[in-house]
């Protein structure tokens, strides 16, 4: 016992003692949460759009004003025919045109059917669909509003967005980043960490001495968990007082499963450590075999619905597939252990098949 | 039970194809200085990574410390020491730091650890102010001294030196063999590879090993004798590469 204390402090003072990395390491999650709140977002505002209006009239002018009120959109301009559009969406003027129909108001009068196109800038597919969705969403109530008599006999389906009302992506990211941080933090600075060992010479010493090999591994990754539950709560301060993002359930869980997880990724910090020979394998290890499908199969970045079945398939070992939907399940819905302990259960197992495949690889290479 | 400080029997380590080490037996008594000699690849990190239990032989065994490689490594690891050939202290722990971790590590008491470190500068002459530098910034000939006084910090009964003196200035070098007879003075068997053959003078005994076997062995002088030749160069010469007329 004694002699692992004495470890962890010295592992403790690698860490403390090299600034740089520790500033990097506390850094990221603040740096991160910022980048992906400001720049990286998926909720659309300010859509530059153009009103085609032939004929404005008392209608249109409703319509318009509406739109306008949005701060989803900004109207450009309102053109009086479709000519000048084709330019203007090649030159990333506009990203969305609403061509209304001549004589509106008169058609709405007569009872007409109004047909109104909506065109849409789809080199963004995700984005393109969402402000569909929202000029659709205008127009329709506009013409509830307008026509109430031959809106009542259509079947109106009346959405809201639960748990999210306002479709803020912040919400969504900040339980993926604590994913990806952690992955960052504890697997891929525990695989380098050891590989250093490894590289200068010292891990040979350890070896020989009596200090048991789960006791060095013990000793090595204690300080990355106390950095890694640091992070986490980094990751919540600044994405509560900047973007506003709520915690619905309880932090305690929250940060159970957090310890969960980072125990998860120092064992395969640790199996990576075991297969990589210099500090630069392991950190591509990582990179390739950890970060990669924790940012793109985890659901944090692509939503897995529109992953092809394969890569869906491939998604079931992804450990941070599941944390994420236990974060975003405390975060946003507030949920509890009751509705999320399948998750927790898969997880619990895939740790203690990381944490034996690890220990087997290690004991291994000593023989 | 055994009365040499290392005995080996037979013991052979294959790599593939590759017999690395070929049925080496020796023993060393408690107390003498053994030196391990032998070109590049000749077998001897191999031999010594299997008495310190890095590595598991293919066939043969041997007792260090009175105890089997094999079967009782845990009492052999708590009686060993350890230099290694690439430089084994933190380079960004302080030399304090260093010792205390080892000393930790091996299980000495506090009291002993703070008494054992004050003896430690004291003999290689470190200052108080340089015992609170990082290790990185100390000379290297005062890094392997302190590397080797560390492997001594438990008061093991034999002491493994792979290539200790590798790239450092002659002074440190004779210092650092007088270090080397100081231990061995107090009753640790020091096993001592090298490349440079006047080293090989001061051991008690040698072995030259040659593709994995031994092919000498004995004191210098009678080593030398045997082969009739004025220096341990010759001979090594003649061994190594036996077209050659030394």
């Amino acid at each position: 016992m004694k002699s692992f204390l004495g470890f962890v402090r010295k592992e403790a003072l690698h860490l403390l003692r090299d600034r740089q990395t520790l500033a990097i390491l506390l850094l990221l999650p603040v740096i991160q949460v910022l980048i992906f709140g400001f720049a990286v977002r998926t909720d659309v505002r300010e859509i530059a759009i153009v009103i085609v209006d032939p004929t404005p009239d008392l209608a249109t002018l409703e319509l318009r004003d509406r739109v306008a009120a949005s701060d989803r959109f900004r109207v450009v301009r309102v053109a009086p025919s479709t000519s000048q559009l084709d330019a203007q969406f090649r030159a990333s003027m506009v990203r969305q045109a609403l061509v209304l129909p001549r004589d509106v108001a008169r058609r709405i009068g007569r009872g007409d059917s109004l047909p109104v196109q909506l065109l849409t800038d789809g080199s963004d597919p995700n984005t393109g669909g969402i402000m569909q969705g929202y000029a659709t969403a205008i127009v329709q109530r506009w013409y509830a509003d307008l026509a109430p008599s031959r809106a009542s006999l259509q079947i109106q389906a009346l959405s809201r967005m639960r748990y999210n009302p306002t479709l803020e992506s912040s919400h969504l990211f900040v339980p993926g980043l604590i994913a990806f941080v952690l992955t960052i933090v504890s697997a891929m600075m525990t695989a380098i960490s050891i590989t250093r060992e490894k590289e200068t010479g010292t891990m040979e010493m350890l070896l020989v001495s009596p200090i048991r090999p789960a006791a060095i591994v013990a000793g090595k990754v204690t300080p990355y968990v106390a950095l890694g539950f640091l992070s986490v709560l980094l990751v919540l301060i600044v994405a509560r007082v900047v973007f506003e993002v709520p915690l619905r359930g309880s932090l305690a869980l929250l940060l159970a499963e957090s310890g969960l997880y980072i125990v998860t990724a120092l064992a395969l910090g640790i199996l990576i450590s075991t297969q990589a020979p210099t500090q630069r394998t392991a950190m591509i290890f990582a990179l390739a075999g950890l970060m990669m499908p924790t940012l793109l199969l985890s659901g944090f970045i692509f939503p897995l619905d529109s992953l092809p079945v394969w890569l869906r398939t491939i998604s079931y070992v992804v450990p941070a597939r599941w944390f994420l939907i236990v974060v975003r399940g405390i975060m946003i819905k507030g949920a509890g252990l009751a509705t999320l302990w399948q998750e927790t259960l898969v997880l619990v197992g895939m740790t203690t098949f990381l944490l034996l495949a690890g220990s087997r690889k290690l004991a291994i290479r000593l023989g | 039970m055994s009365e040499y400080a290392i005995e080996a029997q037979q013991l052979s380590r294959r790599f593939g194809k590759f017999t690395a080490v070929d049925a080496i037996s020796f023993q060393v008594r408690p107390g003498e200085v053994f030196g391990f000699l032998g070109a590049n690849g000749a077998g001897k990190t191999t031999a010594i990574r299997m008495l310190i239990g890095l590595l598991a032989p293919t066939s043969g065994s041997a007792r260090v410390a009175g105890y089997d490689i094999l079967t009782q490594a845990e009492q052999v690891r708590r009686r060993i020491g350890y230099m290694s050939q690439r430089f084994s202290l933190y380079e960004d722990l302080t030399v304090r730091e260093n010792i205390t971790l080892y000393g930790g590590i091996y299980g000495v008491s506090d009291q002993d650890i703070v008494r054992r470190t004050e003896e430690i500068l004291g003999r290689i002459g470190l200052s108080e102010p340089a015992s609170r530098e990082l290790v990185r910034d100390i000379p290297l000939g005062w890094k392997q001294q302190l590397a080797f006084c560390v492997a001594l910090l438990h008061r093991p009964g034999v002491v493994f030196l792979d290539e200790p003196t590798g790239g450092v200035d002659p002074i440190t070098r004779r210092r650092f063999w007088e270090l080397i007879y100081e231990t061995a003075a107090a009753g640790t068997s020091v096993l001592v590879t090298t490349h440079y053959l006047d080293e090989a003078e001061y051991c008690n005994r040698i072995s030259i090993m040659v593709n994995g076997a031994i092919a000498a062995m004995g004191a210098p002088a009678e080593v030398r004798t045997r082969f009739g030749a004025e220096t341990l160069d010759q001979v090594f010469l003649r061994l190594t590469r036996p077209g050659t007329a030394a």
